[in-house]
């Protein structure tokens, strides 16, 4: 019989007078039912006599190999095919049993919807949802300047050691990173920009485009992303991670407000850092640019800060920095915080509100640095 | 290529002079462990005795410091990484709340094993999913639905099925009835005895609950200071004078579950 291999299932079709027979043999488990599953195919399309399923070749059968044998004998019955097995031991036939007993359908897979429908639904959605989010973010800033205000009558609000804590984490800790990007990419502007501009011979005009550049904008949008990077992500997984293990509930329970335990310290330490990590930037900066010039257009320092000193004849350019930084910090504090109040249910969630909370915070970091640089224009400084 | 225990029982796991250590803190400390063929064998012990350890140190998830684990008569340590993956295809393994594949459907999760080891034709491994679904109680519905859309106790359902996909002829849980009501911890216990009568498995659980052990196990191992000091039937333990083992089997959450002294 050529349908017999070593460590197989095998199944023969014969038969001899009124009757077909079906033998079964080999080793029908999991491990062999994929060698005759087209043969069983075969098996199915036999109507008229009767048939005998004969199992007494079968060397070892498990439930995969139970529910085959089934099912090709329940097809067979279902088309008026008399079968009848032959040749099964105690033990196959109560598997087999077993395997009839738990032939129910089921359902594999949600129902599929309209793929159009399901894109409008999204789209919708998603636009609801980010409208929601944004109303709800703001009634969170209301909340925390809330809870800010009451500590003008309630100091005690304020938890020095946690604040500090967070000054230290938030600013101190990233002073390398910030001081060390901001210095680069001084020196990245100046490089670039001296090779455009000695073009046209005004090579000089590098430390305007510098000074300004970093000032107004390049110091405090990559302190603040840095920052957003860091901390707010940090923020939401602490605060998130406390959610699922009921911190938060238990605080509330205890009588300590989460937002004053919680919130207030980080939403502070953001407020009192960023303006300082900004003006350290501001200097990595211009320090970067200034030792690029030196090395690339053989300015000296003292000819760079009398430069530097005309370029930039108005304090009010450096303040633009500092006080978007303000904003940024609230945009950090309050994103952070509340997507970690947001977290429930399963560790997966506080790793998504954690992309949330970062994402979410470069993204209004940006617009709002285009509408206050209008805003700044607008205004004159 | 089964090996034979002194009084004539065919050993499916033996676990020799067993050693654990993390840095410098001892779990085990020279354990012997065997299970026999077809048996439900419990593991008792407190929080921290290093139950959970042990399970993961058979299924070779964690190396032990020194000592053996035989299954089948083979050496787990010996094993290069595909045969040690073709050992474990012969075994199921439920882990705590079902370890399900958060991704994937109750039904998905059913045939990865199938999907990812053999060449079966999809509407073969949908019925195979049906059956097992089936087999360990869960309603037709459960099929499509994802694990986070499923309770406590069809979840640990569900990875059984999983766990039963391959038709493995060795079980190991994790806590089986952990986290499920009186009610559901009872219905699992019996779907084990079933499942065990029916598929003639070897099962070996770790577990907290004095209920399961008196319903479901055939011998209780208990691991306490650090080996297994002694295995045996519940009426064997009764009899056994040490003062964790009569803490345990003679306390007030024992005799709630009727494992009492006559």
């Amino acid at each position: 019989m050529a349908t017999i291999l070593d460590n197989s299932a095998w199944i023969e079709i014969g038969g001899r007078g009124p009757e077909k027979e079906i033998s079964f043999g080999g080793i029908w488990t999991v491990f062999h039912a994929g060698d005759v599953e087209d043969r069983l195919m075969e098996a199915v399309q036999l109507r008229g006599e009767p048939v005998v399923l004969d199992l007494e070749k079968v060397e070892r059968m498990d439930t995969l190999g139970a529910w085959l044998i089934y099912r090709l004998s329940r097809d067979l019955r279902l088309k008026r095919v008399d079968t009848r097995f032959r040749g099964v031991s105690d033990e196959y036939k109560l598997l087999i049993e077993r395997v009839g007993a738990n032939d129910r359908p089921c359902e594999m897979a949600p129902p599929r919807r309209n793929s159009i429908l399901t894109l409008l639904e999204d789209v919708g959605l998603g636009t609801l949802n980010s409208l929601v989010r944004l109303s709800e973010l703001l009634g969170f800033l209301g909340l925390i300047i809330t809870r800010l205000a009451g500590a003008f009558r309630q100091p005690q609000r304020i938890r020095v050691t946690s604040l500090v804590y967070h000054i230290e984490q938030v600013g101190l800790r990233a002073l390398p990173i910030v001081g060390l990007i901001s210095f680069l990419i001084g020196a990245v502007m100046v490089n670039q920009s001296a090779i455009q501009l000695r073009l046209y011979g005004a090579e000089v005009l590098v430390v305007d485009m510098l000074a300004i550049s970093i000032l107004r904008e390049l110091g405090i949008l990559l302190t603040a992303i840095i920052v957003a990077g860091r901390s707010g992500s940090a923020f939401t997984a602490q605060i998130g991670s406390m959610m699922l293990r009921e911190e938060v509930d238990a605080m509330e329970t205890i009588g300590l407000n989460p937002i004053d335990v919680l919130v207030l310290p980080r939403f502070l330490a953001l407020l009192v850092v960023m303006p300082l990590l900004t003006f350290y930037a501001d200097v990595a900066g211009i320090l970067g640019g200034g030792l690029m010039a030196w090395a690339q257009l053989d300015m000296s320092p003292a000819v760079f800060l009398q430069f530097f000193q005309e370029a930039v004849p108005d304090i009010r350019t450096f303040w633009v920095g500092v006080i978007k930084a303000v904003f940024f910090a609230v945009v950090i504090g309050v994103s952070g915080c509340f997507e970690g109040l947001s977290v429930s249910g399963s560790a997966e969630s506080v790793g998504q509100r954690t992309t949330q909370s970062v994402v979410q915070s470069i993204f209004l970091i940006i617009v709002l640095d285009a509408l206050l640089a209008i805003f700044f224009t607008a205004v004159g400084w | 290529m089964n090996q034979q225990s002194g009084n004539g029982h065919e050993i499916v796991i033996r676990v020799q002079n067993l050693v654990t250590r993390f840095d410098y803190t001892v779990i085990h400390d020279d354990l012997n462990l065997d299970v026999r063929k077809g048996e439900i064998l419990g593991v008792v012990g407190g929080s921290g005795a290093g139950k959970s350890v042990l399970l993961k140190i058979i299924i070779g998830l964690l190396k032990p410091s020194s000592g053996t684990v035989e299954i089948n008569g083979q050496a787990q340590a010996g094993l290069t990484s595909d045969e040690l993956a073709a050992e474990r295809r012969r075994w199921g393994v439920l882990f705590q709340d079902g370890a399900l594949f958060s991704a994937l459907t109750v039904a998905q999760n059913i045939q990865v094993p199938l999907r990812e080891h053999f060449n079966l034709s999809q509407n073969l491994m949908d019925e195979i999913a049906a059956l097992k679904i089936s087999m360990v109680g869960l309603s037709p519905e459960a099929g499509a639905k994802y694990p986070s859309d499923l309770s406590g106790g069809m979840r640990k359902r569900a990875g059984l099925a999983r766990a039963l996909a391959l038709d493995p002829a060795l079980l190991l849980l994790d806590e089986p009835t952990a986290g499920l009501d009186p009610i559901g911890a009872a219905d699992f216990d019996r779907l084990i005895v079933e499942l065990k009568e029916a598929l003639g498995l070897t099962v070996f659980l770790v577990t907290h609950d004095l209920d399961t052990l008196h319903a479901v196990c055939d011998r209780i191992a208990v691991l306490v200071d650090k080996r297994v000091i002694v295995v045996g039937t519940i009426a064997d333990l009764l009899e056994y004078n040490h003062p964790w083992v009569e803490e345990y089997f003679k306390g007030p959450r024992a005799r709630a579950a009727n494992i009492s002294v006559a």
